[in-house]
């Protein structure tokens, strides 16, 4: 059991390495002092502060804005490229398919933002359209990165559904659309939340793509935090980070949570079909 | 009767099968040509252009001369960078940097994503969550929270000096130590998930039938147990090293002046010197450097599916 203890030190010490910074940032964002290395007692005064501030809260409302709707149109289409790759086989095209779909998830952001940037420009020359920059080309940009995500995620949850509850379908005389609407998506939802979720957080996230195509009047949270960030200890900040994680690891659990139930009641319906289906073969 | 011909071929399922087929093709790849692929075009064609005082600050690239098109593409930028020792470094100092934290990631991840594959069956979700957790708070926040840690008067240093380990602080921030450490500690869940994958499927009795045979722990590991996770090894690897070679956050945040990396100083060309063509060129340079690494982590994933 000795290599047992080992490889578990290691898991610990690695989980310690992983929250220290995040539980230090809670903490201090209850300090009075506004200095990091000096503990000036409890207070609550630098999340008053953050409520107080217009900026912040601009900057939040425009993030969560972009982030809500990336995230949907992101699903669609990454859903769309995830069920693609791990049902349509071999298509033509297939394999630059894929890889459009994997270079997205590793692609240095300054270079996709960049390139992004060129893009809306010359399309602007070319057709007029997106007319400036700022709030949707920021959301293009989400849209496109947090689609690859969302495809790893439904690929991977396709790719663990029972094919033979949509032939059966198919075999009962169900149209393709009946079968996706009533069959496939409800057995993807719980892939499908998970996805969106993921892309919901990418976006918020986001500082070095939405910098690059963004404009006038569309400054997002990341923004915002990395221009006081760049301008010394703001101990806001502070506040503003575990609000972040509170609210993220609440929507974690409570998606965890959801699709754990989702999950019992599939199989629940799965395990209650088989025994009617017992019942009938009795007969 | 309002049914028409193609109403009625769209009632046949198969058909409307392999149009939905079609759909489900077509959309995704159109919206990546158009908004991922294609964009590179234009940045090479911004890298071959010559920078002017205009908006947007580059020449035209295409003029007309007597009713003719001529290219005006020139290979200045690259000359430029290829010539200045700075962009070089840069260059160099992206990709090393980004293969010493990779390393750094692989050992550090490797012996957690083994203990979780070897969890109870029941534990192994909810340590999965806890790796995964922290990805889901403010990647820049996470950043920001080590330049307080690492700084002289930070925790790290008070209680290392309270300890009686140094009399006086270390200098961490602002480092190419601290850059490292930013990486390693950004990017582990990147290379914990897909070794966990491999891990897990790890057939146990060959495990078994090792030790049955004689071989001890650290024999049964090299010989067994880590030639079956390469292909995990190898995607953790390229998951971590291809965006950590371009990262601009983290040596902004946690690196010196001396620190140079590839994607900080496009940054600084494009937003503080505004000069489009060098940066397009150096972000044409990083990703042909970066397309073979790219394309072994697409044939890692295909091949993950596959077997």
């Amino acid at each position: 059991m000795r290599r047992g203890s080992f490889l578990t030190l290691c898991l610990w010490a690695g989980f310690a390495f992983l929250y220290l910074p995040i539980i230090v940032l809670i903490v201090y964002s209850f300090n009075a002092s506004r200095l990091v290395a000096v503990w000036g007692g409890w207070s609550v005064k630098w999340y008053g502060e953050l409520f107080r501030d217009p900026q912040v809260l601009g900057a939040a409302s425009m993030s969560l804005q972009i982030a809500a709707i990336s995230a949907t149109v992101a699903v669609v289409i990454g859903g769309l490229a995830g069920y693609a790759l791990s049902r349509f086989g071999r298509f033509r095209g297939r394999t630059g398919f894929s890889t459009m779909l994997t270079a997205p998830l590793v692609m240095p952001e300054v270079i996709t933002g960049l390139s992004l940037l060129m893009l809306f420009i010359a399309m602007e020359g070319l057709v007029g359209w997106p007319a400036g920059r700022g709030m949707t080309t920021v959301i293009i940009a989400h849209i496109t990165f947090a689609a690859a995500y969302v495809a790893v995620v439904v690929r991977s949850r396709v790719a663990g559904l029972d094919r033979a509850l949509e032939e059966a379908a198919m075999d009962l005389g169900a149209r393709p659309l009946t079968v996706l609407r009533r069959i496939t998506l409800p057995m993807l939802m719980p892939g499908l939340l998970s996805g969106w979720l993921l892309a919901f957080t990418l976006s918020l996230d986001d500082l070095v793509i939405a910098s690059f195509v963004t404009g006038p009047g569309a400054t997002t949270l990341p923004m915002l935090i990395f221009s006081k960030v760049r301008l010394g200890v703001s101990p806001d900040i502070n506040a503003l980070a575990t609000l972040i994680v509170a609210v993220v690891a609440s929507g974690v659990l409570l998606s965890g949570w959801i699709m754990l139930r989702a999950e019992r009641r599939h199989a629940r319906q799965v395990r209650a079909a088989f025994r009617r289906e017992g019942a009938m073969d009795g007969n | 009767m309002t049914d028409t011909a193609a109403d009625r071929v769209a009632d046949s399922p198969a058909l409307s099968a392999s149009r939905g087929r079609l759909i489900g093709i077509l959309i995704p790849t159109a919206w990546l040509l158009l908004f991922f692929a294609i964009p590179f075009l234009f940045v090479i064609k911004i890298s071959l252009s010559e920078a002017a005082y205009s908006v947007p600050p580059v020449s035209d690239f295409l003029i007309w001369q007597d009713g003719w098109p001529v290219l005006q593409a020139t290979w200045a930028n690259f000359a430029l960078i290829l010539d200045d020792p700075l962009y070089l470094q840069a260059l160099l100092g992206s990709l090393r940097i980004a293969a010493i934290s990779t390393l750094l990631t692989l050992l550090i991840g490797y012996p957690m994503a083994y203990a979780i594959a070897r969890a109870e069956p029941g534990m192994r979700t909810p340590l999965l969550l806890l790796v995964i957790l922290p990805f889901w708070t403010s990647f820049l926040i996470r950043v920001y929270a080590w330049s307080t840690l690492l700084q002289d008067q930070g925790m790290i240093n008070s209680a290392l000096m309270w300890l009686g380990v140094i009399d006086d602080p270390m200098r961490m921030l602002n480092t190419e130590f601290a850059v490292q450490l930013g990486i390693v500690y950004s990017y582990l869940p990147f290379m914990i998930l897909p070794l966990y994958a491999t891990l897990e499927r790890l057939d146990g009795s060959l495990l078994e039938a090792a030790a049955d045979l004689g071989a001890r722990p650290a024999t049964t590991f090299w010989r067994v147990t880590l030639p079956l996770s390469l292909p995990g090894v190898a995607a953790g690897c390229l998951l971590v090293f291809i965006p950590a070679a371009g990262e601009f956050v983290i040596p902004e945040l946690l690196g010196g002046p001396d620190t140079l990396m590839i994607g900080k100083v496009m940054w600084q060309e494009f937003f503080n010197n505004r000069d489009w063509p060098v940066a397009s060129a150096l972000a044409t340079i990083l990703l042909l450097l970066l397309i073979v690494p790219i394309l072994l982590l697409d044939r890692t994933q295909s091949r993950a599916e596959q077997g």
